[in-house]
């Protein structure tokens, strides 16, 4: 807010501004120039305005896919979305079931139920990846879209959230519904589920980025190259050892990763924000 | 704090919570007290027997300069990371909040690193400071600074850091934009007509105000530093040069997965999750944001 005028202060808002947003970018802007050249051009003259191999570049890229790690980025950009929605649908859908059962109904076990899901909001897989890998590999999910999705989809943040939102709807419609005759899963579906749009739209926004910039768990679960996911795939276009990696292609993958999330956030801006600020509650 | 009204079914409850609580028993709670029970065993070179030694793998820990010389370099790292993205994200906060109209234009410029994982913002500084193809390394030797970080540790934290604090900054700002927003304007008006300037004016009257968000963004940080930051690491330094950036959680999965030190391994997990919870704990406790059931 402004309670005065002053000409200067306002120069150095919006200079300060703007440089701050031109810094942010930068990075990504030399790595979108970077994916418009060719090898040569990228590697020896530092390029700062995009060149004319972009068609080509990405074209290899999504189709025969970079040197060295076995598959293009369009079956990787395809295993990174199954995953992410896999993440997004699975624990949207677990978590309003259970804040469902917390909150609607009565029963023995509901408030050690509740502190078990308190509890791995604590624990990230960061900080149990050896056993939880083991778990994994006896269950034979390695290598496959389960063991990317099932591991990451116990969230307690979300069964927090719809626990949240579900206190504020009014007894009233769940009495209207019980004199109507109506049972437990016709109120869930007819009435909370509608209810709960805004809040169900803010958390896919958040769970959609979390779940595509999964990088830890695949690395450790995907060793069959069918299986990675775009993030895992540029790491290994790194890994050339003494050769000379193909930066063109990686920069051009690299934008390929970051366009899904980065679209979601310009394009549902509300739902990010609102998400971002309920999920920290 | 509870519904007074209810359904009522003795089985439905327990079908409805099931896939939450077999998903979080079987990947979070089994996994977790598996990590506990490893933390006190031993297993001899062919990982056929294993040994009850009581603390001897958190001795272990602490006995070598390793795990130590890698809690120094996580906390390094982490103030520097919270530190640097806090201050930005600040100063760019507090000038969108004087931009007024133009705040929401300049709002979506700031957040969407935010959407760019932390293994990508690695390989994208990484591609930056590359000492061979790097732009940036590049003009930094014409101006006389021999700019490496494969070989110089200084360098590869302060590239680590800028990296995890990039995609950082845009978090924090769309936190403190709100919290900005938050503060009445009647405060400021009246300070304004007492005769303060803005200077004055931010730290007597917004900067406590804004205290909360402030002391709830860095405890978001600090785990943010502490655990989300696998991908810069592995993507920029692998730790390296010689451990410079080998932090906690990088070195939980070398030990692990490289080295295939089960119990030093599990030691080290249980050790983060000690962090973890007390971080946890203290967002909680300090910033009333309590959880009622």
């Amino acid at each position: 807010m402004m309670v005065e005028h002053r000409p200067v202060l306002t120069f150095v808002t919006h200079a300060t501004l703007i440089l701050g947003a031109l810094v942010l970018a930068f990075p990504i802007y030399v790595t979108f120039v970077a994916s418009t050249h060719t090898l040569e051009v990228v590697t020896k003259s530092f390029p700062l305005l995009p060149g004319s191999h972009l068609v080509e570049n990405y074209l290899r890229a999504l189709t025969v896919g970079p040197r060295d790690v076995g598959a293009t980025v369009g079956t990787m950009m395809l295993n990174s979305l199954i995953m992410a929605l896999g993440i997004t649908f699975g624990k949207i859908s677990i978590s309003l079931l259970a804040a469902f059962a917390i909150v609607y109904f009565r029963f023995r076990l509901r408030i050690v139920f509740f502190w078990m899901i308190f509890i791995t909001l604590m624990l990230p897989v960061e900080v149990r990846i050896l056993p939880t890998y083991k778990v994994a590999a006896d269950l034979k999910l390695l290598n496959s879209y389960p063991g990317l999705i099932f591991p990451l989809i116990a969230s307690a943040t979300a069964t927090f959230l719809f626990r949240q939102f579900f206190m504020t709807v009014p007894d009233e419609l769940c009495e209207a519904h019980r004199i109507d005759g109506g049972g437990p899963m016709r109120f869930f579906f007819d009435i909370l589920l509608p209810m709960s749009r805004t809040s169900i739209a803010a958390l896919f926004v958040i769970l959609f980025i979390y779940g595509w910039n999964q990088y830890l768990w695949p690395l450790l679960i995907t060793s069959d190259q069918q299986y990675y996911t775009l993030l895992i795939g540029i790491k290994r276009m790194l890994d050339v050892g003494e050769g000379q990696a193909e930066w063109q292609i990686i920069m051009a993958s690299t934008i390929l990763a970051m366009l899904p999330p980065v679209l979601v956030v310009i394009f549902m801006q509300k739902q990010f924000v609102r998400g971002m600020t309920e999920t920290e509650k | 704090m509870e519904k007074r009204v209810v359904f009522k079914n003795r089985v439905l409850p327990y079908i409805l919570v099931a896939p939450q609580i077999v998903v979080t028993v079987l990947f979070f709670i089994w996994p977790a007290s598996q990590a506990l029970v490893q933390s006190f065993l031993q297993e001899d070179a062919f990982g056929t027997a294993s040994a009850f030694v009581w603390f001897d793998n958190f001795a272990d820990l602490f006995a070598g300069a390793e795990y130590l010389d890698s809690f120094r370099v996580t906390l390094t790292f982490s103030s520097a990371v919270a530190g640097a993205a806090l201050s930005v994200a600040l100063l760019l906060a507090v000038m969108a909040d004087r931009a007024l109209r133009s705040a929401t234009v300049y709002k979506t410029l700031i957040i969407w690193p935010y959407a760019v994982a932390p293994v990508v913002a690695g390989v994208l500084w990484f591609f930056l400071f590359n000492p061979t193809v790097g732009m940036l390394a590049f003009f930094m030797k014409k101006a006389g600074l021999d700019w490496n970080h494969t070989l110089n540790g200084t360098q590869a934290m302060t590239l680590v850091i800028i990296a995890a604090a990039w995609r950082e900054i845009s978090y924090n700002f769309l936190f403190f934009l709100a919290g900005l927003q938050a503060i009445p304007h009647s405060f400021i008006e009246a300070a304004a007509i007492d005769g303060a300037g803005p200077w004055r004016r931010f730290w007597t009257i917004v900067f406590p105000l804004l205290s909360p968000t402030m002391f709830f963004l860095i405890v978001v940080n600090i785990v943010y530093a502490f655990f989300d930051t696998f991908g810069v690491i592995h993507a920029i330094t692998r730790g390296g040069p010689n451990y410079a950036t080998n932090i906690l959680v990088y070195k939980v999965f070398n030990d692990g997965f490289i080295n295939l030190d089960l119990g030093g391994s599990a030691a080290q997990s249980v050790m983060l999750m000690i962090v973890v919870i007390t971080l946890t704990v203290v967002q909680f406790r300090f910033i009333e944001r309590k959880v009622h059931y």
